[in-house]
């Protein structure tokens, strides 16, 4: 072991491998090893999510986890949620509802959304607000992305 | 952050033998929340980093009767959702919950939590109040500490520098008891506590006096600690408003917070008061709803 380690990461489903600074958080490496700008790192500290991520399902902090964390592991970002052609029940709903504005907040409003509804598919308001209370928005007041989670869980639900 | 060396050991054995070599220069790593926004802000400079993620036997909750032993790297996700939690101890679920966001509860373990030794946590408080102990395992054998033991001042616990935290130990909650939480957060709910209490209230065979209890106070200290002056007037009292709100005011004295952004140092003595007080009555309201 040394000050860099080969990492083998499954992002977005595709097996990404890399020598990685021991250093090197995982946003870094998301944005500048493999180019997936959407993550964002605004306050650096875990608290305004937009950083979030999904590791092996799970939404966490990238600006608060090491590259060689992501070992093994699967990781999501919002590159991985949604294709071009065919969007995500959560991206048409976030739309439809006008669940952005200007749009900082929401890669990470996207992926913790995704997470929220990959584990819970009928969450309550209370389960909605809870889970998503680390992803802060400067713009909507919130209430349109809690609707915005709402129809998306209606809308797959109803498939 | 500057560099450092990352060590991945396949053993208790193995990280136990990096601590001894390295020494004052190596630190373990678990979840990383804490210990990555620390080296992230320079404070904590370590040239080694020994991560735990690999060593086996460290993850998941193990109920015997109502007691629970619960390994250091179990996250405080998996603790919140866990079904042996919620049965056993429905106020350590409850307290999981409330740390943070979501995505630190994804990566923080309860051992790292613990070995951090900082006093504005919340599992710490509520394991105070529970009678937890940790068994603390290094390569000459294993010890169990009880939690007040642990805790010795800000950011320093008794862990030795070889030693590793390897579980949590809770006991079964005895009859007739009912736990509570109470963390005051008036800035937002992601916060650290102003003043966070956890209660644990047993209460006699016939349902009215207090038989024992037990009041942890977190934010209020350089560690988390018990209001021992407040246990010992509730024993032997009639439960009620009456006796929680004088045993409140005796938090008062037992606490010394220092001012912050969350609140001047009277300001969290005085919380105390009211939110023992309050976490006293939320405890004697579900114990009513068990009797």
């Amino acid at each position: 072991m040394s000050a860099s380690r080969l990492i083998a990461v499954t992002v977005n489903g595709q097996r990404r491998e890399a020598e990685v600074a021991a250093n090197r958080l995982l946003v870094d490496f998301l944005r500048g090893d493999l180019d997936l700008t959407g993550t964002k790192e605004t306050c650096g500290i875990g608290v305004c999510g937009v950083c979030t991520v999904l590791l092996d399902g799970r939404p966490i902090s990238a600006c608060l986890t090491l590259a060689v964390m992501a070992d093994g592991r699967e990781v999501t970002t919002v590159e991985g949620i949604g294709q071009d052609d065919a969007l995500d029940p959560v991206q048409t709903a976030f739309i439809e509802q006008g669940g952005f504005q200007c749009g900082a907040c929401t890669p990470g409003q996207i992926v913790a959304a995704r997470g929220l509804l990959n584990e819970i598919p009928a969450p309550t308001e209370e389960q909605i607000k809870s889970w998503m209370m680390g992803n802060l928005c400067r713009c909507t007041g919130y209430y349109s992305i809690i609707r915005s989670i709402q129809a998306a869980a209606e809308a797959e639900r109803g498939r | 952050m500057r560099p450092f060396d990352y060590r991945l050991p396949e053993s208790l054995e193995e990280a136990a033998a990096l601590l001894s070599e390295l020494g004052d220069d190596a630190k373990l790593i678990a979840g990383g929340t804490a210990l990555v926004l620390l080296m992230k802000q320079d404070l904590v400079q370590p040239a080694y980093l020994v991560d735990l993620g690999r060593v086996p036997g460290l993850r998941g909750v193990r109920r015997t009767g109502g007691a629970l032993a619960i390994g250091a790297l179990t996250t405080h996700r998996e603790l919140e959702t866990s079904d042996e939690v919620r049965g056993a101890c429905p106020v350590l679920a409850e307290t999981l919950g409330k740390v943070a966001t979501i995505r630190i509860r994804n990566m923080a373990t309860i051992g790292g939590n613990l070995a951090h030794g900082d006093p504005n946590l919340d599992p710490p408080v509520t394991l105070l109040a529970l009678d937890a102990s940790v068994r603390l395992w290094s390569a000459s054998g294993e010890r169990d500490a009880r939690l007040e033991d642990l805790f010795v001042d800000y950011y320093e616990t008794a862990i030795q520098p070889t030693e590793i935290l390897t579980d949590v130990l809770i006991p079964a909650m005895p009859p007739r008891s009912s736990g509570a939480f109470l963390k005051y957060t008036p800035r937002t709910e992601d916060d650290y506590g102003t003043v966070t209490v956890a209660v644990r209230l047993t209460a006699d065979p016939s349902g009215e006096r207090c038989q024992d209890v037990r009041i942890a106070i977190g934010c209020a200290g350089p560690t988390a600690l018990r209001a021992r002056e407040a246990e010992d007037e509730l024993r032997g009292q009639v439960l009620g408003e009456g006796a929680f709100r004088e045993v409140g005011a005796l938090a008062y004295r037992a606490v010394d917070p220092i001012s912050d952004v969350r609140g001047s140092a009277e300001y969290k003595q005085a919380m105390a008061a009211v939110f023992v007080r309050r976490a006293l009555q939320e405890a004697h309201s579900r114990l009513l709803k068990l009797q």
